[in-house]
This record gives C-alpha cells, sequence and structure tokens, in this order.
C-alpha cells in the first residue's frame, strides 16, 4: 500500500507539470510572437496596435467559441463563415427599414441561430455526420446569401448600429468588448453548468453519455445552436464595420481561421478536451500573425502559405499532445 | 524432462523505470520448450510490462539480459523479436473492426503475388488454423460483427499462423465464455505438444491448475518465486501474490433466496428481433440473480433492452408491479433502474475526466442549481464518500479516471450507478479485468446491497463468481431463457447444471434431487 503511494507522488507531480503546461498551452506562443514582431518593426507593441489586432480577431474570436462548443463534443462545423454571410445580409437589408433599423441586430442573429438549429436537428436527430451535413450547408448556405442581397453588395451608410464597429466604451472597442463577453459566456457554460459537463462527456464517450442519461441529441442542438447564433453574431459585428455586405465574399473561409484556432486553443479535434481560453489565444496568434506579417511586409502570398503551416503544426501538436496523455 | 534441455527463453535482471516509478526490479524467468509457464500477479505487479518487454514493445533497463535458445536479443526491436518466433496477444485486442477475419490473421504480413494482395491465399490458409481453434465464423467474416470473445480467437489465430516459439497470452480467457476457454485450452495443449513456449498470464486459479507445467509470481515489480506444478496450492499462490489471505471471497452474508419475496423487476416476453427470443423472468428485492450462458446466448443484450440501451421490439419491464420499459437509458435511470457495462472504458467511462466528474455524471442535474449551474460542493461531498465507501484507491478526488487501474475504475463506475439511488441494479461481468484484491470488494459490495433490499443482476461468464454471488440464477441459450437453478443452503448451485443449461442439453430429470428446481422455460 505504501509502495502505491510513494510511486504515485512523482506521477502525480509530472501530472501536475503536464496540466500546467497544457493550461498554458500556446500562451508562450502568443507571447513570443509578439516580442518578435515587436523587435523587427518597433511598432508593434503600441497600444493603438494592440487594439486594430483584437478587433481584428474580434469577429474570429465570436466564431471560434462557437465552434469550439461544438467541437468539444466531437463534431465540427464547417458552415459558420458562410452563416455570418447570410446573417450579415440580413442585417443590412433590415437596417435599412425606416424607423426600424436597429431591429437589424435581433434578426441577424436570429438567421444565424436558425441556420446553426438546422444543423443541430440534421446531426442530432438524424444522426447524420457533422462533416457532411456542416459541408452541405457551408456551400447551400452561401447560395442562401447570395439570394437574399440579389447576389449584390448591400450598402447602408446610415447603419442605426454601426458604433458596434467603430465605437467605443470607456476607451474599449465594442467589438473587443463583444468578443471578450462572448468569451466569458462560453466560458461559464463549458465550466459552471451541468450542459457543459455534459458537452464534455459526449466528446469524451459519446455511447457512455448516452448510457448516462445525457440528452445526447439536445445537447447536440445546443452546440451547433450556439455555433450559428455566434456565427449571427459575427455577422452583426461584421456589417456595423463595413456599412455593406455581400453574399459572395464575406466570411468566405473564415470557418478555417475559426478551426485554426480552436485547435492552436488545444481543443482536440477528437472531443472532449480544451477549453475556450485556449480558443482566445489561438484566435489571437492567428490575428497577430496577420498584423506582425504586415507590418514586417511579407507579401499576401507568404502570408497564406505562413498560416497554413502554422495549421498543420498546430494539428501536429495536437496529436503530441495526445500522445503524451496516453494512459497506462 | 523439459529441464534436461536449454531453455528456449531466459530474462536475467530485467528492470524496467518510468520517471521515477520502478515498474519491474530485477526479474528474472525462464521457459523451455513445450511448457505452459504461468504468470501471476495483482493488477499493477508488472505482468504485461514485462512482456511488453520481451515482444519488443518496450526498452528495458540497461543491465538486463533476454537470450532466446540461447542466443542474447537485441531488446526494443518488435520485428526482430516477432523474427524470432514471439507473438504476444494482448489483453487490449488490436484488432481492425473493418477487415476481414483473414486480412486480419495476414496484417501487417500480407500475401502477395506480385504486389497485389491474393485475398484467396489469405483466405485458403487461414482456414485451416482457425478449423484448428473450432471457430463458428468464417476467414471472410468482418470482425466488427464478433463478438469479443470471437475477437480474441482471432487474435490466437493471428499468433499461430506466424510460426511463433513463444507465445504470449495476455489473460486470454477474460471474454470467452466457457465452451470457448475449453476450445483455447485444447488448443493449448496441443501447442504444448508441438513444442512451443506458452507464457500465461491469468487471474485465474483454476486455469493455472488446469494448464501450467510451472507459475512465477510478480508482486509490485518484482520477481516471489516460482512453484513447480506440483507444489502448485491456492493459497500459497495468493499469499505470494498479494501477501495476504482471502479468505472472504464469495462469502454471502444477505438472506439467501425465499419464495415468498416481493418482487421488484418483472421482465415479461421481451424481445428485440435480433437476438433476444422473447424473454421472461423476476427478480425479487434482496435477491441476487446470475445469468450464465456463452459468450453471444444474449446476456448483455438482454440486459441493454431492460435498460432502454437498445430497442425493444415488444415485451413489458415491471418494476414494483408497474408497467415501465424504459424507452431510454434516462428513462431505466429516473426509474431506478441501472446497468453497469462489461465495457467499462469503451461504454461506461469518462477516461479524460476527474473522479469527480465521473462519478457526479449521472446526477450533476438533479443536484444542479437553479439555472443549470452545477453544485461542485455536492459533487465534491459526493465523489469523497464514494471514494470512502468504495475504497477508491487515489491520490485525489480530481484524478482523471484513464490514470487509475482496473478495478478503480471499475469502482469508480459503480459508484456512479449507485449515487443514481437504484432499485434495480444490473451488472454485466462485474469483475472483468479487476484484480484480486478489488474483486473481492465487489463480491462484498453486491452482498452488501442486496442486504439493503436492492434487486440485483449479475450477467458472468465465470461460473464459480456466479455461483458464488448468485442465489438463483438463469442460463441463457441463443437468446432465450433456458433454464434456471436456485441455490438452497444445503446445496449450492452446481457448474454442470449450468453448464447443461448453456450449451442446451438440459440436464436429466434423474441427474439430481433437486431436478425440481429447475424450472425450463421453454418446456
Amino acid at each position: 500500500m505504501n509502495e502505491t503511494t510513494t510511486t504515485r507522488n512523482p506521477a502525480q507531480r509530472m501530472a501536475q507539470m503536464k496540466s500546467v503546461v497544457m493550461a498554458l498551452g500556446m500562451l508562450p506562443v502568443l507571447i513570443l510572437l509578439a516580442i518578435a514582431f515587436e523587435l523587427m518593426t518597433g511598432k508593434f507593441l503600441s497600444f493603438n496596435n494592440i487594439s486594430i489586432v483584437m478587433q481584428q480577431a474580434s469577429i474570429n474570436i465570436v466564431l471560434a467559441a462557437g465552434v469550439t462548443f461544438v467541437i468539444l463534443t466531437g463534431g465540427i462545423d464547417l458552415s459558420v463563415g458562410s452563416v455570418l454571410a447570410a446573417s450579415a445580409i440580413a442585417a443590412v437589408e433590415v437596417s435599412l427599414w425606416p424607423g426600424l433599423g436597429m431591429l437589424g441586430i435581433p434578426i441577424g442573429l436570429l438567421v444565424g441561430l436558425v441556420l446553426g438549429l438546422v444543423n443541430g436537428v440534421l446531426i442530432a436527430f438524424l444522426r447524420l455526420p457533422p462533416f457532411i451535413v456542416t459541408l452541405g450547408s457551408l456551400t447551400a448556405v452561401r447560395g442562401l446569401a447570395r439570394l437574399l442581397g440579389d447576389d449584390t453588395t448591400i450598402f447602408n451608410p446610415d447603419l442605426p448600429f454601426a458604433f458596434i464597429g467603430n465605437e467605443s466604451l470607456m476607451g474599449i472597442p465594442w467589438l473587443i468588448i463583444i468578443a471578450l463577453a462572448v468569451v466569458l459566456f462560453s466560458w461559464f457554460i463549458l465550466r459552471a453548468t451541468v450542459l457543459g459537463t455534459w458537452i464534455y462527456a459526449i466528446g469524451g464517450n459519446h455511447e457512455a453519455a448516452r448510457l448516462t442519461g445525457i440528452k445526447v441529441s439536445l445537447v447536440l442542438l445546443f452546440v451547433y445552436g450556439v455555433s450559428g447564433l455566434l456565427a449571427g453574431l459575427g455577422g452583426v459585428m461584421s456589417t456595423a464595420r463595413l456599412y455593406a455586405a455581400n453574399g459572395l465574399q464575406l466570411g468566405q473561409a473564415y470557418e478555417l481561421d475559426a478551426i485554426a484556432a480552436v485547435i492552436l486553443g488545444g481543443t482536440s479535434l477528437v472531443g472532449g478536451v480544451g477549453s475556450i481560453w485556449g480558443t482566445l489565444i489561438g484566435a489571437l496568434i492567428i490575428a497577430v500573425l496577420s498584423n506582425g506579417l504586415i507590418l514586417v511586409g511579407v507579401s499576401d502570398i507568404w502570408q497564406f502559405i505562413i498560416k497554413g503551416l502554422v495549421i498543420i503544426i498546430a494539428v501536429a501538436l495536437d496529436r503530441y499532445r495526445l500522445k503524451g496523455g496516453a494512459r497506462t | 524432462m523439459n529441464n534436461n534441455t536449454d531453455p528456449i527463453l531466459t530474462m536475467t535482471a530485467i528492470s524496467k523505470t518510468f520517471g521515477e516509478i520502478k515498474a519491474l526490479h530485477d526479474v528474472s524467468l525462464t521457459a523451455w520448450c513445450g511448457e505452459v509457464h504461468a504468470l501471476m500477479g495483482e493488477n499493477g505487479a508488472g505482468k504485461s510490462t514485462l512482456m511488453k518487454i520481451l515482444s519488443g514493445a518496450l526498452s528495458p533497463d540497461p543491465g538486463g539480459e533476454i537470450r532466446i535458445a540461447g542466443t542474447p536479443m537485441r531488446t526494443g526491436d518488435t520485428r526482430l523479436s516477432k523474427s524470432l518466433g514471439i507473438a504476444v496477444i494482448y489483453q487490449e485486442l488490436s484488432l481492425a473492426p473493418n477487415l476481414t477475419v483473414a486480412q486480419n490473421i495476414f496484417l501487417g504480413a500480407e500475401k502477395s503475388h506480385r504486389g497485389v494482395v491474393d485475398r484467396h491465399a489469405m483466405r485458403t490458409q487461414s482456414q485451416p488454423i482457425l478449423d484448428r481453434l473450432g471457430v463458428t465464423f468464417r476467414s471472410d467474416t468482418l470482425v466488427g460483427r464478433l463478438s469479443l470473445g470471437e475477437r480474441q480467437l482471432v487474435e490466437i489465430a493471428r499468433a499461430l499462423s506466424t510460426q511463433a516459439r513463444i507465445i504470449v497470452m495476455d489473460e486470454p480467457t477474460t471474454s470467452l465464455s466457457s465452451r470457448e476457454t475449453e476450445h483455447l485450452f485444447k488448443v493449448i495443449e496441443g501447442l504444448k505438444r508441438e513444442d512451443i513456449a506458452i507464457l500465461y498470464i491469468s487471474h485465474r486459479m483454476d486455469e493455472v491448475y488446469r494448464l501450467s507445467d510451472r507459475c512465477s509470481v510478480l508482486r509490485d515489480g518484482t520477481y516471489v518465486g516460482t512453484l513447480e506444478r506440483d507444489e502448485l496450492d491456492a493459497k500459497r499462490l495468493v499469499t505470494m501474490m498479494v501477501g495476504r489471505d482471502i479468505s472472504s471471497f464469495y462469502k454471502k452474508a444477505h438472506q439467501a433466496y425465499e419464495e415468498d419475496r416481493e418482487v421488484a423487476l418483472r421482465v415479461e416476453d421481451l424481445a428485440d428481433d435480433k437476438v433476444i427470443k422473447g424473454c421472461s423472468f423476476v427478480v425479487h428485492k434482496g435477491e441476487v440473480l446470475g445469468v450464465a450462458g456463452l459468450v453471444g446466448s444474449g446476456r448483455t443484450e438482454l440486459l441493454r433492452l431492460i435498460y432502454g440501451a437498445d430497442p425493444a421490439s415488444r415485451g413489458t419491464v415491471y418494476l414494483d408491479g408497474k408497467a415501465v420499459t424504459p424507452s431510454s437509458p434516462r428513462d431505466a435511470l429516473k426509474q431506478g433502474i441501472v446497468y453497469l457495462t462489461e465495457d467499462r472504458k469503451g461504454l461506461g467511462l469518462f477516461l479524460d475526466m476527474s473522479i469527480v466528474d465521473n462519478v457526479n455524471m449521472a446526477v450533476a442535474e438533479q443536484d444542479a442549481r437553479p439555472g443549470g449551474i452545477r453544485h461542485f460542493s455536492a459533487a465534491a461531498k459526493r465523489a469523497k464518500q464514494a471514494i470512502h465507501h468504495l475504497g477508491i484507491r487515489t491520490p485525489s478526488s480530481r484524478q482523471a479516471v484513464g490514470a487509475l487501474s482496473g478495478g478503480n475504475q471499475q469502482k469508480v463506475l459503480l459508484a456512479r450507478l449507485l449515487e443514481a439511488k437504484p432499485r434495480v441494479l444490473m451488472l454485466d461481468e462485474p469483475t472483468r479485468g479487476v484484480d484480486v484484491g478489488a474483486k473481492s470488494e465487489i463480491y462484498r459490495l453486491i452482498d452488501d446491497l442486496a442486504k439493503q433490499g436492492l434487486a440485483i443482476i449479475v450477467v458472468s461468464s465465470e461460473l464459480p463468481e456466479i455461483i458464488g454471488v448468485a442465489d438463483r440464477c438463469l442460463v441463457m441459450h441463443s437468446g432465450e431463457i433456458a433454464g434456471e437453478v436456485v441455490a438452497t443452503p444445503e446445496r449450492p448451485i452446481q457448474q454442470e447444471e449450468l453448464m447443461a443449461f448453456s450449451t442446451g442439453s438440459f440436464p436429466q430429470s434423474n441427474a439430481s434431487e433437486d431436478a425440481s428446481h429447475n424450472k425450463e422455460s421453454l418446456a
């Protein structure tokens, strides 16, 4: 008996160290990147630039938060970019209604939520594979967005909720406030509610979750609904920034940035392991890379290549981590 | 006579350290051709680690040596070990379910003709091996369609196909039914005659008696000793393994079954159109009902039907006289019917989550504060009590369940079921892959719960286990209840009766005086 407790202690210490390393995750990478860009350009770490980086990251943070819920259950949502576009179109169109322009916000959110729930119903109740369903809606919803906007760019120079994209509250841009609020909301759900525990449980062991009496279908419906809703929010944010929306171009490949942020944040693609703070750091790394590479003067083409490589390295890290966490 | 020749295998001074943990300390082992050398020890004693070193999956610490037929072998090279004739059948099966039996047997050693895989050759060459094992499936069956027991036989067939000289079997019978076990023993005896050395890891005393020529015991990573066949003695072996005496095995304290007990669960004509063909039986309050039968006879499927885990095509489940027939596991749990799966890692536990979360998974909802916010202090309290009550050995309740030993994992899963305040407890292979110490604790727990008035159903492939814990035993045979045997204080359940029912050959009415107890539901 004594032997087992004494042999456990080093193992425990190692496990503790491992969990610290895992909790920190990519934070050191983010800090190193920021320092490196500062050394190269001398203007990266200015208050102004950091605020710009955060604003650039904000929409991706919101999308990635939704995708985090989905990936934690072991699923995937490829449709968030298209859903963002459809929501943005709806939001601009409604904002043009005389006197009722503010309704653009709830309508934009609603469109996102409904589209997410459609994904959820197909996955949770018809038991279709998430990859296939959301790959389908990636294309179909893109078409829907173009249809809604008559395949043109819709402008509203007097957008009633333009303050979201351009103004600040006590010096902090609204975009950043919204993104951080979404992170806090997600953290609360995942950490403090029964629903959050169930999300991790389903990702960890889907069949065991069902046998334990967890309402698996409803939880799946919830995560895809949230992912859609947050994509809708992303649509509203992007509209507020641009005063316009275009069904063809808006949100193209955003889903890839969102998924990349989630994976960079250490959330396992298999599900069950990960955190929203990781996703926040992941999204910031991507934004820092984009911003920093521009400041350094790297060409558009090379930015693509570097960002792609970062995603691959992230998946490699994911694998390595899973191996490192192998159980006896 | 074996001792006259040189040993095929000598392992000398093998140590293995993981980080700061010493898994093996100076262990030596010798095996001769044509002998079955049993390796015993509790879970975590280092048997599997030793065998992984033999197979090359792990490298030993410097200083140790492995000799095959007198020649030193380079360690830590699986291909080399394989080519020298070492085959290991691990506890955790390593088969590809999407491939056929033949493809699995030749996995990594595919037969090919000018670079094209020769499926025909693989099929025809694997069939004789399967025939030697006396299996009922064919070489072109998909492994995914096979039961756990049948998959184990495919693993054995794979080892046989590599012309191995040393075959290591790591608890090969854990998932086999009595009949399959019997087959395996015959095969092992055949291999012995072919001069193959067999290293046989097992927890089961009867198997070791039956098979082994010698038996070595490991404890906490050290070599305790070896007994020759004529020295084998259960008490001595157990003492060597655990350093303590386990005489409380299978000791019943709850009241034995009486006819006039109140019925807790009544199952009527339950069927699923696939395996279960219509089963009816009752379980009384405070009774432990055993369910025996061969692998594939539908024991697990029956429990899953009652639990609502699979859809039933007809039939009714009554709880305390009320028709409840659960439509989902969630429904069953609400009624107080709980089910312990036979596959705790695959279907039971959340290995990345803590003991606290695993124990509370089914009750987190009812404990929650308004708005579905988790009640963490209640959860911590439940986990603490469970750890204390079930004797779960862990450094902390925050420990991820995946890092616990098999026995402790099983206790965590049991704790989750008990938190749901069950009235009917269905346990599917409750002691599978669990070490001796934890086994006796689980038996005591079952006994305690029966004393508290729970109705308990225990499915087990180990007949002595069923006989030990059950007051009454149903025997299943191809999806039906083939018979029922009642234990009385004067006369415990006989292994032969259970065997007869489960193989479909009913005992003759003059076989025993108590034949009147053997109600044949088919009659």
